[in-house]
């Protein structure tokens, strides 16, 4: 087991260089003038620009300034942020646990609200019943989540005022103890509504489906052929055995959700990676975009790996596998 | 109807619908089993003997049954009409039990064995811890080290030790019928016959009726008292195991007879 984990681990590292790699091209490649974005809507007199660009070594070839960045990010160094005036790296240790702390709280709504729906529409033994559940998931699935957001915001907080319409509350807060955690999740509570609830949708489709095929196994019968009740068999043997392509799926998005939900931290101001994004390209920050994209990089592998860990613990056939 | 009878089905018809068409799976059939006798339901794949005992059991898989009709009694009560508090109670305990072609797919891949059988023990109060019963059930379907391998899963398992262990499940519920479908079928030649023995051997010594879906003559002759033969949804001969080989009535046995025999004469000669 471990040493699958220390392969898997291994296997990230060429990954890894060649999205750096891409994502340096591809920012070259944007027309554009650097110096020009970094100064700002002013003419730039042609001494400054070339203390900027011996500064950041904008002249250097393609490659010589890839392998510098390389071996940089290879010593914890992401570059610095000009627009922001800050290292790359400060930056997203900044917003990270922003996003992490969305995507966690989204997902641990997704999760067992779409392997509810999933189940009720895949265990029910009415026709209406599936239908109901399957319109619902389809039609909220299909619902983009800044879209939904705004209809949220409209509705819950423009018009009725329970919660705040954007962002992360007060900087400098003036409550303490549960007061300061209601605060907070007063301004969690849209985005992760938005949130989950798409994600929790696409969970219900797969579970459902999942659900479906379970009940057509063999050891279904078997378990009706024991006695048992409709419950027992639903509790001992559909669940797991459902649960593992779920498993796989919630666990790929988690990891692309880690990366920062550009749309909807866009849509409710929310200060995570991906409105870091989104300004840093704006912008033409690219060694904040670069770093932000290494960081959901690394997010998606690890937790890609997490779901093989998980899949094992939950499949024993995998396990004797390797 | 003898009260004699552990089952008696009469008039057992199963229609399905395929898209618009409906095929009568089984049309139209009798069937009894006395306590403690062996029958073999023979039949080429198709004619409908698989779906019967299905039927009987109310195992029937999610298909579109058209019509499902007939009288079915196990000890006189009636199977179709039955709550299902009722059948999961003759499941559960001296009812009847069903072993299948392919005990891979009819094993939970991610459950340890013993807790497979163990959910299948009667609720008996007396009769030692779960843990015991099935270390017992295990030894007595010819399993040796029961400890160990009630705590492995079923894909570390050959498939005869598999089907003994859908066999062991079928026994925890201590039954008086056991339904076996092709129990052999997808085993190895002489896993095949030891499979069998066993099942021979368990029907002697728990003095339980059997009822033995194949398509295999061979088997039949072996293990059955009588036969009954199954062509496209009807029971088309039905009889002592001996009077169906010595004198078969329908030019469709003896065609299946001819076959077996040249079968078991190749097997002999290679």
């Amino acid at each position: 087991m471990l040493r699958f984990v220390g392969r898997r681990a291994l296997y990230a590292i060429p990954l890894l260089l060649a999205i750096i790699i891409l994502m340096f091209s591809m920012l070259h490649m944007i027309p554009g003038d650097p110096v020009q974005a970094l100064v700002g809507d002013y003419p730039v007199p042609p001494a400054y620009r070339q203390v900027i660009e011996e500064k950041y070594r904008l002249n250097d070839p393609f490659l010589v300034q890839v392998g510098n960045y390389l071996l940089n990010v290879a010593q914890g160094d992401f570059g610095f942020s000009y627009q922001n005036q800050r290292g790359v790296l400060d930056l997203i240790l900044e917003r990270a646990p922003r996003t992490i702390l969305l995507a966690s709280v989204s997902f641990a709504l997704a999760i067992p609200l779409g392997m509810a729906i999933g189940i009720a529409a895949g265990t029910t033994r009415r026709p209406g019943v599936d239908k109901f559940w399957t319109t619902t998931a389809l039609i909220a699935y299909a619902i983009p989540t800044f879209w939904l957001g705004q209809l949220l915001v409209m509705l819950f907080a423009l018009r009725l005022g329970w919660f705040p319409t954007q962002g992360i509350g007060p900087l400098i807060s003036r409550t303490h103890g549960i007061a300061w955690l209601f605060e907070k999740l007063r301004y969690l509570a849209l985005p992760v509504l938005a949130f989950g609830i798409h994600e929790g949708m696409r969970i219900a489709r797969i579970m459902r489906a999942s659900v479906i095929d379970t009940l057509s196994q063999g050891y279904i019968i078997t378990a009706r052929s024991k006695g048992l009740s409709r419950g027992q068999i639903i509790r001992s043997h559909v669940l797991r055995n459902s649960s593992l392509p779920l498993v796989t799926i919630a666990g790929y998005a988690f990891g692309s959700a880690l990366g920062g939900a550009v749309l909807l931290e866009t849509v409710f101001t929310w200060p995570g990676l991906g409105l870091l994004l989104v300004d840093s390209i704006r912008l033409r920050d690219n060694m904040t975009v670069v770093g932000v994209v290494i960081f959901s990089a690394v997010a998606v592998v690890a937790m890609n790996l997490i779901v093989d860990l998980l899949y094992a613990a939950l499949d024993p056939r995998i396990r004797t596998m390797r | 109807m003898s009260a004699s009878l552990l089952l008696d089905v009469n008039d057992l018809k199963v229609h399905l619908r395929l898209g618009h068409k409906v095929v009568k799976a089984i049309d139209g059939v009798d069937f009894q089993v006395r306590p403690g006798e062996c029958v073999g339901i023979v039949g080429e794949s198709g004619s409908g003997k698989s779906t019967m005992a299905r039927a009987v059991t109310r195992l029937m898989p999610n298909v579109n049954i058209e019509e499902l009709s007939g009288r079915l009694a196990f000890e006189g009560r009636d199977i179709l009409g039955m709550a299902d508090s009722e059948l999961r109670a003759l499941r559960r305990g001296r009812g009847f039990s069903m072993i299948f072609q392919d005990p891979l797919g009819y094993l939970n891949p991610t459950q340890r064995i013993g807790r497979q059988i163990q959910e299948a023990l009667s609720r008996d109060a007396g009769r030692g811890s779960d843990k015991a019963r099935v270390h017992t059930l295990l030894d007595e379907v010819g399993l040796p080290d029961a400890a160990n391998l009630a705590r492995r899963y079923p894909h570390e398992l050959s498939g005869g030790m598999r089907q003994r262990v859908m066999i062991a499940i079928a026994l925890a519920s201590d039954p008086q019928l056991l339904f076996a479908d092709e129990p052999t079928t997808a085993l190895d030649a002489t896993v095949q016959l030891q499979v069998l023995q066993t099942l021979y051997r368990l029907h002697k010594e728990r003095n339980m009726a059997m009822a033995i879906i194949t398509h295999d003559l061979g088997v039949v002759a072996e293990l059955c008292d009588r036969v009954y033969v199954m062509r496209a949804g009807k029971v088309i001969e039905s009889a002592e195991t001996v009077t169906l080989f010595e004198q078969p009535q329908h030019d469709y046995s003896r065609r299946l007879i001819e076959l077996s025999t040249r079968r078991l004469t190749r097997e002999l000669q290679s």
